[in-house]
């Protein structure tokens, strides 16, 4: 895919894209020899367990108040209790519904308006400015408006993260369609393709690996705005759990949380990846047996 | 060299009084051209005398500013690049835009024609530059067009792969007889694949060669390249 692109300030949208080449990390250097890799990801893993291994034993050698940071083994076994109790799965079912409802809503928004704009100059006449505009005000600097709005319900958490998905869907879905070679436009042309044919067979599957960079990025930024959501206000959810731990100074249970969180995005960004690989397979970088 | 095809009567395309312009500078101006069924005609010329655009208005991918074409269906297309697309099957590409029942079947028919009959399900990503050209042929084929239109589809390979592909072209015209209209820059690929070679010079057709009934050459090597302005006699001197 070659660098054309619109009028659309195609600099800021940088932050919201991969590399122009995408060249993901999970696959192995062209330069590293074949033996080498194995032992390389051991040694990656050495520090992070030390770590842990570390603050374990700070915390049980009472260098550690329990209060600031309890044991990680007290983390797991709050963590059982939480589970056996339903409570912490039931919370968790709460905020992952949450960010479901608000991807749906957002990434619908941003793919209905980035088709549009990609397709026409006309639309991004109408629409683009705006939205870029809206784009520009850090989302989370209208929590206070969006509580007056909402309150502190449902509405305001899936509102929230709503708008942080639909702008990287929408930027990712304007640029991969304005991306597509207009060489294989004329050809669909030439073999006598329909409008909705030309945009089924050429137009969404070119457009789709930039696509899928937006729904990664975005997935990042649904999950940012409901931690913040919660943490502003909820009755439920994981963002409750840490606020109502707080108020009884269970450091054990906030940590959890947080550990929660961070496996979560992980769980995402993989789920994302996984998708590339399926509906990629085609593409040299994500496809099976891809040559990088 | 055999003689491969006849021209028929019946017309592929008939073109009278084309005219192309860009704003004020006219590219084709009032020409016209007859190409019979089967017969193959190869199109020369300088870069920017108006042979690539003559193609292009006969695929209906230009607007004409005057004049008629007739052409009975859907012209098929073979460009420079090979212009698969990447996120499809090879059979998938060859069936693109094909009408009627079965694709899958009549892509996998065209490709045994080309010599990729086992390679169906692959990508696009694993082919050199000759199958991925020779996929676009069989794209083109597959559609049975009256006319077929090659825009230079050698022009990027290699010389041997460039003889196969001239033998497997002429091959595959005897068998589906299409109407051909080879625009080219290379008097050789024309003297050894057309039984007729244009000659195009600012916007209509300068001179024109027709290879005799015993199918031999159209025209001399050294009589077209004087057409086209290039001294031959400097090798001798």
């Amino acid at each position: 895919m070659d660098g054309r692109v619109s009028n659309v300030d195609y600099v800021i949208q940088q932050e919201y894209r991969a590399p122009t080449t995408p060249a993901p990390t999970r696959h192995t250097s062209a330069i590293a020899k074949p033996g080498v890799k194995p032992n390389l990801i051991v040694l990656s893993w050495i520090t992070p367990v030390v770590l842990i291994v570390v603050w374990e034993a700070l915390a049980q050698a009472g260098w550690l108040s329990p209060q600031v940071l309890p044991a990680p083994s007290k983390v797991l076994r709050t963590a059982w209790k939480l589970t056996l109790s339903g409570s912490l799965l039931n919370d968790l079912g709460v905020s992952l519904l949450r960010a479901a409802a608000g991807f749906a809503i957002g990434g619908s928004i941003g793919f209905i308006l980035g088709t549009l704009v990609g397709f026409s100059r006309i639309a991004e006449a109408l629409i683009d400015r705006s939205v870029q505009m809206i784009r520009a005000i850090p989302f989370l600097a209208l929590v206070p408006l969006v509580i007056v709005w909402f309150g502190v319900g449902e509405g305001q958490k899936i509102f929230l993260v709503s708008l942080g998905v639909a702008f990287p869907i929408y930027i990712n879905t304007t640029l991969g369609i304005r991306q597509i070679d207009p060489k294989l436009v004329e050809l669909g042309r030439v073999q006598g393709l329909s409008t909705l044919q030309l945009i089924r067979r050429i137009i969404l599957p070119g457009a789709l690996p930039s696509i899928l960079t937006g729904v990664r990025y975005s997935l990042a930024t649904a999950w940012l705005a409901l931690v913040v959501a919660e943490t502003v206000g909820a009755q439920s959810g994981l963002g409750f759990l840490a606020m109502d731990a707080r108020e009884f100074l269970r450091t054990d249970v906030i940590v959890l949380t947080i550990v929660i969180y961070a496996l979560i995005g992980v769980a995402a960004d993989s789920i994302a990846r996984l998708l590339e690989r399926k509906l990629l397979a085609w593409h040299p970088n994500y496809g099976k047996g891809a040559r990088s | 060299m055999s003689p491969t095809s006849v021209t028929s009567s019946e017309s592929a395309v008939t073109v009278s009084g084309l005219t192309r312009a860009y704003g004020p500078r006219v590219v084709i101006d009032r020409l016209d051209l007859r190409i019979g069924r089967g017969e193959f005609v190869a199109l020369l010329g300088e870069s920017g005398c108006g042979k690539t655009t003559l193609l292009r208005a006969l695929a209906g991918l230009d607007p004409i500013q005057g004049g008629h074409i007739d052409a009975p269906g859907r012209p098929a297309v073979v460009f420079q690049e090979h212009r698969l697309l990447p996120w499809d099957t090879l059979w998938q590409n060859v069936s693109l835009g094909l009408p009627g029942a079965d694709p899958r079947k009549r892509a996998a028919a065209a490709l045994v024609e080309v010599g990729l009959g086992d390679r169906l399900d692959d990508w696009p990503r694993n082919l050199s530059g000759g199958q991925a050209q020779r996929v676009a042929l069989a794209r083109a084929l597959v559609q049975e067009p009256r006319l077929l239109l090659l825009d230079e589809p050698f022009a990027a390979l290699d010389a041997l792969t460039r003889i196969r592909m001239h033998v497997l072209v002429k091959e595959l015209v005897a068998r589906h007889q299409p109407g051909v209209l080879l625009v080219t820059h290379d008097v050789d690929e024309a003297i050894a694949l057309a039984d007729r070679i244009l000659v195009m010079r600012n916007g209509v057709i300068a001179s024109e060669h027709r290879a005799d009934t015993h199918g031999g050459p159209a025209a001399s090597r050294d009589q077209l390249l004087r057409e086209l302005g290039v001294a031959t006699n400097l090798q001798v001197a």
